[in-house]
């Protein structure tokens, strides 16, 4: 079996005080074992729907899915037991210590007595967690508690690892820790690692990765494969006569010219560095500044949509509920 | 498939489960010694205060039918009368309150944790009720300790008899809280509404005075509340004076209990 999950034609319909939404349109893919496969897309997109859907806390609309060869809807506790969770928000007992946590964990998923001890020993290692294991897990920092829900999410030893926004929230340093762990992971070679993201260059480091938008998928590629649907690299430029700067080039190079305010124009051109030169002076408008860049999967995303995948604001409505959340204790 | 070798079978999970859950809601009881503290001193206030109050105090109301010799046939006073229901009062906002945990849970994330594990949904929701009725078990054990400062006499065999009486009891009652809960998503909303449920639950159970000769319109009310049960029968075995037979106290617990249960599971089970 070199397919971990599968997923063939999923729908998910909310019913909305309005109607309804389609949150997933006919959604299929599969994920190979041992595959770190992604889901790119901006919020509201599906992702954590699917993922939802995949770990049978919700059910679909229509379609079907197996996971480690267990269909979704007729064996939800087999997939259950093949799946470890890392979700997007915080699952932790608070007022439990990490080694609780992680106990709590180990009894209901039923791991043998014999093995429970070692187990969490094993993971805490691994996690580096183990100097603070007894401590109240409302003590620790964002990035501990990250790397104890992934400590948790493995302790079971599940066939595939969902990370939702793994490293949502989290600042720079401790992102590249956490990627260091996912990579760590992924180099045995054993689980199969399911995430999402709707950071560019987090997805740069997946096998294969999916780019979804309002509910659909609508690129599957690996993340170079992906890159090369780009015509070559993306040229930007700044001038003072923007409008005129547009039609000219489209005009004259036959290609799509996009504007960016804040940043000025760019299009795609193949061998980018070799025709800027001959660019500069054929040019009837005065050029302020001109750089040449490798097209990223932004670029990618924009030429399939038309739009941005822009950035996440610091999510200040995260940051209120989990204020509001320490006003309660 | 190792998955499936790991797994057992699915009743031996379930078990697993709920002893889990169970586990988890003790231990946090345990942990949080102000709660206890608050859950004891509130009710021993209550008993201590309005008990001699009212027992002093207005005398007449009560010496009128039975004279001045005993509140009633084989009750030395109102304090003594009372104390049984006080005992009821705390396991009945203990085992409602205790049932937050689930919105609680949900508002921290954790209830995720346990919804994606390999176990049932009922399983959650019967652990989740055994955790809560052994707090409240425990937490109306300590209101035995009051029983010497009243001047009840409890022998070994009372006590023994109690546990098993208060968990039983205890049981239903957090049933009906996590039935509530379940369906409920704000603390705040929880709170109103149980508050709402359980004071006129606790002041038409006979917890503070006797049920004989009331209006026709509380008696029924009286009579529909499955708390008057469960302080008929504390009673009985605390100071030995009851209204109804004590099996039919047990039936009418047991069967709302069951009732509860029921409800609670299926909240459970339908949310997606």
């Amino acid at each position: 079996m070199t397919e971990m999950i599968e997923v063939e034609h999923l729908h998910k319909v909310y019913k909305t005080k309005t109607g309804f939404h389609t949150a997933v349109r006919d959604v299929s893919f599969s994920v190979r074992k041992g595959e770190l496969f992604g889901f790119l897309g901006p919020n509201g997109a599906g992702k954590t729907t699917t993922i939802n859907i995949l770990c049978t806390l919700l059910k679909p609309t229509q379609g079907k899915a197996a996971l480690n060869g267990f269909d979704i809807l007729k064996h939800p506790h087999a997939v259950r037991q093949s799946i470890g969770l890392v979700f997007q928000e915080p699952s932790l007992d608070e007022r439990l210590t990490a080694r609780e946590n992680l106990e709590f964990h180990a009894l209901l998923y039923n791991i043998p007595k014999t093995l429970r001890a070692e187990r969490i020993h094993q993971m805490l290692a691994m996690m580096e967690l183990e100097m603070r294991q007894d401590e109240l897990v409302r003590h620790f920092s964002g990035g501990m508690k990250r790397r104890l829900e992934i400590a948790r999410g493995l302790l079971h030893h599940p066939k595939v690892l969902f990370l939702d926004e793994p490293t949502l929230g989290l600042d720079p340093q401790t992102r590249s820790y956490i990627w260091n762990y996912i990579h760590e992971l992924k180099s045995k070679g054993e689980i199969t690692l399911f995430l999402t993201t709707h950071h560019m260059d987090e997805a740069e480091h997946c096998d294969r990765i999916a780019v979804i938008d309002h509910g659909e998928i609508i690129a599957l590629d690996t993340p170079d494969s992906l890159k090369k649907t780009i015509g070559g690299d993306v040229i930007y430029l700044t001038t003072q006569n923007p409008k005129a700067a547009k039609e000219e080039i489209a005009h004259r190079y036959a290609v799509q010219v996009h504007e960016d305010p804040p940043k000025g124009l760019h299009f795609e051109m193949t061998h980018g560095a070799e025709f800027i030169p001959g660019f500069i002076r054929e040019a009837g408008f005065k050029i302020t500044s001109i750089s040449v860049r490798r097209p990223t999967l932004e670029d990618v995303f924009l030429k399939l949509t038309g739009r941005k995948l822009r950035e996440e604001q610091p999510d200040s409505l995260n940051l209120m509920k989990s204020h509001a959340r320490m006003k309660k204790r | 498939m190792t998955v499936l070798a790991q797994m057992g079978t699915p009743l031996q999970r379930n078990l697993m489960g709920i002893y889990t859950i169970w586990l988890r809601e003790v231990r946090k009881f345990w942990r949080d010694k102000s709660r206890i503290i608050g859950a004891t001193v509130q009710p021993a206030l209550f008993l201590l205060l309005l008990g001699t109050g009212i027992g002093r105090g207005i005398p007449q109301a009560f010496q009128v039918q039975h004279g001045a010799q005993e509140f009633l046939p084989g009750v030395k006073d109102y304090l003594t009368f009372i104390y049984p229901g006080i005992i009821a009062m705390t396991i009945l906002f203990t085992s409602v309150f205790s049932a937050i945990s689930i919105i609680w849970d949900r508002e921290i994330g954790f209830l995720k944790e346990v919804m994606v594990a390999p176990i049932s949904r009922w399983a959650v929701a019967i652990g989740k009720t055994f955790g809560g009725s052994t707090v409240a078990m425990l937490q109306g054990c300590l209101m035995l300790l009051l029983a010497p400062m009243i001047g009840v006499k409890l022998t070994v065999g009372t006590i023994l008899a109690l546990l098993p009486l208060l968990l039983y009891i205890s049981f239903s009652l957090t049933a009906m809280g996590i039935a509530a809960a379940a369906q409920m998503r704000s603390m705040q909303g929880f709170t109103v509404i149980m508050n709402f449920l359980t004071l006129p639950m606790f002041f038409l159970s006979g917890a503070m005075f006797p049920v004989g000769g009331l209006p026709a319109w509380m008696d029924i009310l009286v009579k529909v509340n499955p708390l008057t049960y469960g302080v008929d029968i504390i009673r009985a075995v605390v100071i030995g004076y009851n209204n109804y037979a004590p099996l039919f106290d047990l039936y009418v617990i047991g069967l709302f209990g069951l009732l509860m249960l029921a409800m609670a599971v299926l909240a459970f089970s339908e949310r997606e």
